[in-house]
Order: C-alpha cells, then structure tokens, then sequence
C-alpha cells in the first residue's frame, strides 16, 4: 500500500502523470497551473525525461503536437488564456489523430480575467477545443485524489482512440493540498507500442504520414467520418459520472469538478432537513453522461446546475433530459467560489416549488 | 473537538501557509480526512496572507472556509477582514504583539497571546506561528499532543533537522501560555 500523502494538487497531478508513463512536458508558466511545470522541471531531467519551458504556449502546444506524433507520452499544462492560445495545436492534434495531454487549470475570464478558479472554459473545452469537426476528451476531477487517477486513464483512452485528451481542472484543485495516494510504477509504466508513430525505422516499413491536411474534400469527409465513429464509440463505452443519493431525489444538483464537491455538502445538509435532495457529477464532460442523466429525469422533479461560470452547462443538461424537467441555475462567475449555503439556499426554494 | 474549519492569517513571511501544512499534516498523521488551500496572487506581496484548512472524520466538502470555527490572526488587515466571519461559539487566537484591537464580539472564545515577542524572548525568532499551533492545540485539542511531535519530525525538511528541537520548544511555549 502507498503512503497518504500531503500534496498540492498541481504537483500531485505531474507526479501522477509521470507514473503513469510521461516523461516528456512542454509547458510555459501561468497562474494558477504554475506548479505542475515547477515540478516537471525538477523531476524529469532526474530520469532521463525531457522538461522544456517554451516560449510560448503555442510553441508549448506544437511540441506537444511533435512528441505525440513520434509516439512518447507527452503533455503540455496551462491556465485558460494560455490554453486559447493552445487550440490551433489542438485542432491540429485532433486533426491529424496524435494523442496527448492537456491541463487546464482555469481561471476566470475572457480576456487576461482574473487567477481566481472558474470553470469558465467547459463551453471551449467541449464545443470548440479548436475549429474544424472535433472533440477531444474531457476530464473534470473532484479532488485532488480524483485527479491522480484520472490521469493514467486520460492518456491511456487518448493513446487508444488517438484522440487528444484534457483534464479541466480549476484554481481551488490546483492550489490545495490534500492527503493523496499514487500508485507508483517501478521503472516506469510499459506503454503499448504505436506502429503508427513517425519516428526512425531504417527503411524498414513504409512511411508513416502524420497529417492534418487534405486538400480533397471526399478524402477530408471520410477520414472525419472515420473519426466520428470513433467519437461514437467513445460516447457508448467511457462515459463517467457519480451519482449520490439521486434515487428518490426531487431536486438533483447537477454540478462538475470543485463545484461538484461543493453542490454535495448543500446535498447533505438539505437532506438533513428532510428535503430529497441528491448530486448528479459528471466525470467526463465529453463525452458527457447523458443516458444516466436521462434516467435520473424519469424520477427527479427538478434540476438544478451549479458552476463556477454564468451557466454553461446548463443546455447539457436540458438536452440529455430532452427538456423534460425544469433546469434551474446557480452560480458565481470571475473568480468567486459557491459556498455550500448558498447552494442550499437554492436547493430549498426548488424543493419548496419557487423558480 | 468535532471538524476543524480554520482561517490562518496574517502577512506573507511569517510562515502562515506553513502553519497551515504543520497543522494539516498533524490531521493526515491521525487519519482523518484534510485540506489546506492557499490564498494565492498578487494580495500575497505584502498584504494578507490567508489559508483555510480543514480536518474531518468525513470527507471535505468545502476547501474553501468562509464561515470558520478557528480563526488565528497574525496582522491588523487579517483581523479585521475575518473577525465577523467566525461561527458563533468558534475560537479566536490573536498575536497580541502585532494586534492591539480587542475582539469587540462577546460570542465567540478570545485567547490573545503574544506569540511574536514569546519567540523573540526565547530564542526562538520566525516560529511565533508554530507557538500559535501550541495555543490551537491546547484550547481545541485538534489533535493528540504526539502527533504534533512527529508532525513536526515530518515537515521539518531533512536539511533543516536542527530545527525539530527548536519547533517543539515552540510548541510548548504556545501550549503552556497562560495569559
């Protein structure tokens, strides 16, 4: 068993990742993900792994980009601006089938916004990670425990459908400690082969071609179609989510990442006073879960969802329930953390009929 | 004592967010479930430093402390942001070196210590925050006195082993206090 340890949520996420086989990040430094290149820095040129600081989240991006297109397991982290500046490589990763990582540790927004935790960016980070016909896999962890695990799994999935992957994370997850335990890889995790990497072969196969252009439209719509099916898939087998007390709840709190965590102590404590209250948490926010959510609205009365943005979910919601309950929203947007009262508050007056 | 939701605050170098992680820990070592989180920006040059930490028996919902039950206070700025926001019944500890105001509420429990001229009496400069801990700890019983000890074995860094003795002397002072 491994030791429980204290640890900063962004250096617990580097550790993880390298745990989990990453050895190669490009990173540029940006409050509130900052720490998750500190620790690279110190870790990787200790066991032979590469830790580059680019010039620019861009160039960041577009060695992602490279390392992924030879085959390594690689990642690049960032905070909301800096990961605008990252979707041109993204669109190109999706577009030409590379996996990776990519951390967004978010803070408020648009523009330069503010260092304070939002989740402002679930609108860019599951409709429009980068132009062109595209998702890329998003992960939004609870805890920092949750975001150690969600690591290995993210590259993993994004190695096995050759899809970029993201965790969304945010300025509370980043910056707090929390005990912790990782799962340690004694020499180093043993990745599957990918024969279709670009990367030296003596002339002994034919070459492989890693591209995101196709100047025939016929060629770009089946290769696009080809990804769809993969997009599909994906959407029947690795959806995630936690369901807590939701089988007899009236008003269900739909609520993702710190938020998440939050919208459950206002659960708890309208429970206590009597109201069925319960917590839907999607783990994956693409592909989101819309089937379970689907099932909750055959019993549930209402749906509230909680976010640190204006409401950017809340269309999410109302189409898995084909608008079949009401959806209700509460939230703080730039910076500002829901507490648990407030959340309550909410809860009370849907459980009491008001809207 | 049942959940701690505590407030630590003051300016930054004065070890606040370490006082923090000491107090954490102490939690982590006894098995219960822990959360520190930083205030973090530009307010951290110069103006109040704060951090919120949590111990529980349960899960953690809220990192974020906005209504505590243990509020220390290490600067004028911090007291006064934080004061009215300590649950009734909660317990307050000031540095009465560096604070003069006195707590002008009546339901909640005062304990002024003078922390940073006990630390510079005895030898002791920089540690008035781990002297603070000493106070916590003898008025809430956060956690078992041994486990302080080893706490203090564990986030002493190897390098710094020469401070165990120092940060445990500390301690004591804050626990014997009788003000």
């Amino acid at each position: 068993m491994e030791e429980r340890i204290l640890m900063k949520g962004n250096e617990a996420l580097a550790e993880a990742a390298i745990q989990a086989g990453c050895i190669r990040f490009f990173g540029y430094p940006i409050t509130p993900q900052t720490e998750v290149a500190a620790y690279m820095s110190k870790r990787l040129p200790k066991i032979g792994g590469t830790y580059l600081q680019a010039e620019s989240e861009v160039a960041a991006v577009n060695m992602l980009q490279g390392a992924g297109a030879a085959g390594a397991r690689a990642m690049t982290s960032s905070s909301s601006p800096g990961i605008s500046l990252k979707t041109e490589g993204i669109s190109y990763m999706a577009g030409a089938d590379i996996p990776g990582l990519i951390i967004n540790v978010q803070r408020g927004g648009p523009g330069l916004g503010g260092i304070q935790p939002s989740q402002a960016d679930y609108w860019q980070a599951t409709k429009a990670p980068g132009h062109g016909d595209l998702h890329i896999i998003v992960f939004a962890p609870s805890s920092v425990q949750e975001m150690v695990d969600l690591v290995e799994n993210a590259f993993d999935l994004s190695d096995e459908y050759r899809i970029p992957a993201m965790i969304l994370a945010d300025g509370l997850l980043g910056q707090m400690m929390e005990p912790v335990t990782i799962k340690k890889s004694e020499g180093g995790k043993k990745l599957p082969e990918k024969k279709w990497a670009a990367k030296g072969h003596g002339h002994k196969r034919a070459h492989n071609i890693i591209n995101s252009l196709y100047l025939k439209a016929a060629d770009l719509e089946r290769v696009i179609n080809e990804r769809f099916e993969r997009y599909k898939e994906l959407e029947v087998k690795h959806t995630r989510c936690e369901r807590y007390m939701t089988d007899d709840a009236d008003v269900v709190v739909v609520a993702y990442g710190a938020t998440g965590r939050i919208a459950k102590a206002a659960v708890k404590a309208a429970r206590e006073q009597g109201v069925k209250a319960g917590l839907f948490r999607p783990i994956t926010l693409w592909p989101f879960p819309k089937q379970d959510l689907k099932d909750i609205a055959k019993s549930a009365k209402a749906f509230l969802t909680v976010e640190m943005s204006m409401g950017q979910m809340v269309d999410d919601v109302k189409l898995a329930i084909d608008c079949k309950r009401p959806v209700d929203f509460f939230g703080h947007t730039g910076g500002i953390v829901p507490t648990p009262q407030e959340v309550l508050d909410k809860i009370l007056k849907l459980a009491g009929g008001e809207r | 004592m049942g959940d701690l939701n505590s407030i630590l605050a003051g300016f930054g170098g004065q070890g606040i967010l370490f006082m923090g992680k000491v107090i954490a820990t102490a939690g982590l070592l006894e098995g219960k479930e822990v959360s520190w989180l930083p205030s973090y920006g530009p307010e951290m040059r110069g103006g109040t430093a704060n951090c919120s930490v949590c111990i529980s028996s349960g899960d953690i919902c809220s990192p974020l402390v906005t209504s505590p039950n243990v509020l220390i206070a290490m600067n004028l700025p911090s007291f006064t942001k934080f004061i009215d926001t300590v649950v009734p019944g909660g317990t307050v500890i000031v540095d009465s070196t560096l604070i003069s105001k006195k707590v002008e509420r009546n339901d909640v429990n005062v304990c002024y210590i003078p922390a940073s001229a006990l630390a510079e009496q005895s030898g002791l400069k920089g540690l008035a925050n781990i002297i603070l801990i000493g106070k916590l700890l003898e008025l809430t019983g956060f956690c078992e006195y041994l486990s302080i000890k080893k706490t203090i074995e564990k986030v002493v860094p190897p390098k710094k082993q020469h401070l165990i003795q120092k940060n445990m002397e500390a301690i004591d002072i804050g626990y014997n206090y009788k003000g």
